[in-house]
């Protein structure tokens, strides 16, 4: 693994024996001696730790924050200008086509806009923000590492190194010392469950991992499990899910979309694909994201094909996602059908090793979530 | 017992071969979610693909190693299939093979070979 970056926690990671692998050009544990399974029930029970090092900071900077938010209202269909100070919310890049080019968080930290995108996204996210947002300084976080902690018991952990961060709501961003370190706290992840994001300067990474870690109900969690949570709530992973050939209306995204930005809003429109997009919002999509929950055991991963009908007929739909989720304890699915098949209880079939078994349209999330709004 | 290159182990009971596979490769695998079995009866050719193993992170295909008839499986993996990784050599075998052609044991490895084979 040579080539691959590593993150600040690096070490760290092959002292507590996880396996290491590629992802998005960085070696990141999959799963620690704990295993998959057990370190997802873990997050649902306890706390978490992810490393998310890999993921890209960056800080648009403008004359103030109005101008810095309206210049990225022009590449997301996202009321970035109306956030108040101190609050986060879930975006997307959109293409000329409308599809997503990656999806984001974006936080208001008074001066400035502090957003953080998918690994694989990253370099072009970046070039993509220098490109679009004139009069706007585009600057990528190199010296901080993002880390991670989900799960019921985080609020508490956390706590213990600095008893403000209890005070913050979901998806409320605030900078606190924690550890004897400076770190940009989110509440918000992407578990499905109550937590916290840190951004912390490298320097001082290891030693806020450790000091999480100490405390009995933090476990360190890999990227198997993070895929597994992130599933059992409904949350798209870019790349599979989610896609440049993706609109936002197809993929059940809507909701991101704030009413301002809708026709008829003050400031409709004006992102990369919005003439599609507005329109797909009232006329609907030909095809859908839902959830799917296979009948049998086995469980139907990505590209499985979706067929309305046991035997015979054209494929509706494929599989995007889908595994085994731990805490329902059966298989479970995200995939897109066509427009006539999104009901609630509708059941399909997919075909695994040649033989169609059947599925059914099921409401997302699959595991409710837990935030503490 | 003898092991095969794909980490099955094989183990002679009577007229009939016990098939699971080994601890390295359900630890490789990971926690194991849901095993396809064969039917009994079935007459099975070596190399045919006759059980698909399912765990958290991807599915994977079980060979026969034997040509003959599958006169058992195990059904309790049908409940809980995390017990291939709680005792993978015994009450997490597979499936009972009645070999139509014995000598077929010959080409595989002993406990020694098949330890220095996975290092």
């Amino acid at each position: 693994m040579s080539d691959l970056r590593e993150t600040p926690l690096y070490e760290l990671h092959v002292a507590l024996g996880a396996k290491m692998v590629s992802f998005a050009g960085y070696a990141m544990p999959v799963q620690y001696p704990m295993g998959v399974m057990k370190e997802h029930i873990h997050t649902r029970e306890k706390a978490g730790l992810f490393d998310v090092s890999h993921m890209g900071q960056v800080i648009l900077q403008g004359d103030d924050y109005a101008q810095a938010a309206l210049a990225l209202e022009t590449l997301v269909p996202v009321d970035v200008l109306g956030l108040p100070e101190g609050r986060q919310r879930y975006g997307f890049f959109t293409n000329d086509q409308g599809g997503i080019m990656d999806d984001l968080m974006l936080a208001n930290r008074g001066d400035h806009i502090y957003v953080v995108v998918n690994a694989g996204c990253k370099a072009a996210d970046i070039a993509h923000m220098q490109d679009g947002l004139d009069g706007i300084r585009v600057t990528e976080i190199t010296d901080r590492a993002l880390l991670a902690l989900q799960g019921p018991a985080a609020e508490r952990v956390l706590s213990t190194l600095n008893p403000a961060v209890a005070d913050m709501r979901f998806m409320d961003v605030a900078t606190h010392d924690l550890n004897g370190a400076e770190c940009w706290i989110s509440r918000s992840g992407y578990t499905g469950e109550d937590g916290f994001e840190i951004s912390v300067p490298v320097g001082d990474a290891k030693a806020l991992a450790e000091a999480l870690l100490a405390h009995e109900d933090v476990a360190p969690i890999g990227l198997g499990a993070r895929d597994s949570l992130r599933l059992e709530s409904g949350l798209c992973l870019y790349g599979h899910d989610i896609d440049a050939e993706t609109t936002p209306v197809e993929a059940a995204l809507t909701w991101a979309i704030q009413k301002v930005r809708r026709t008829g809003g003050e400031r409709a429109g004006g992102f990369p694909g919005s003439a599609v997009i507005l329109e797909a919002l009232t006329q609907g999509a030909t095809r859908k994201r839902v959830g799917l929950l296979p009948q049998g055991r086995a469980p139907m991963r990505e590209g499985v094909p979706l067929f309305a009908d046991e035997q015979g007929g054209s494929q509706i739909g494929k599989i995007t996602s889908g595994g085994f989720g731990p805490t329902v304890g059966h298989p479970i699915a995200l995939g897109y059908v066509g427009a006539d098949y999104t009901a609630h209880g509708t059941i399909l079939y997919g075909e695994l090793r040649g033989k169609r078994l059947p599925l059914t349209v099921a409401p997302l999330p699959f595991n409710p979530p837990n935030f503490k709004r | 017992m003898k092991y095969t290159e794909e980490h099955e182990w094989l183990r002679v009971e009577g007229d009939n071969i016990v098939v699971g596979i080994t601890e390295h490769a359900t630890s490789q695998l990971g926690d194991i979610v849901f095993v396809e079995l064969p039917e009994v009866g079935a007459t099975v050719s070596k190399d045919d693909e006759i059980v698909v193993i399912e765990s958290v992170k991807a599915a994977s295909d079980i060979t026969a190693p034997l040509d003959g008839e599958i006169v058992a499986v195990n059904e309790a993996l049908g409940d809980n299939p995390a017990l291939a990784n709680e005792d993978a050599t015994g009450e997490g075998w597979f499936f009972k093979i009645k070999p139509s052609n014995p000598s077929q044991m010959d080409d595989y490895m002993d406990e020694d070979a098949y330890k220095a084979m996975i290092g």
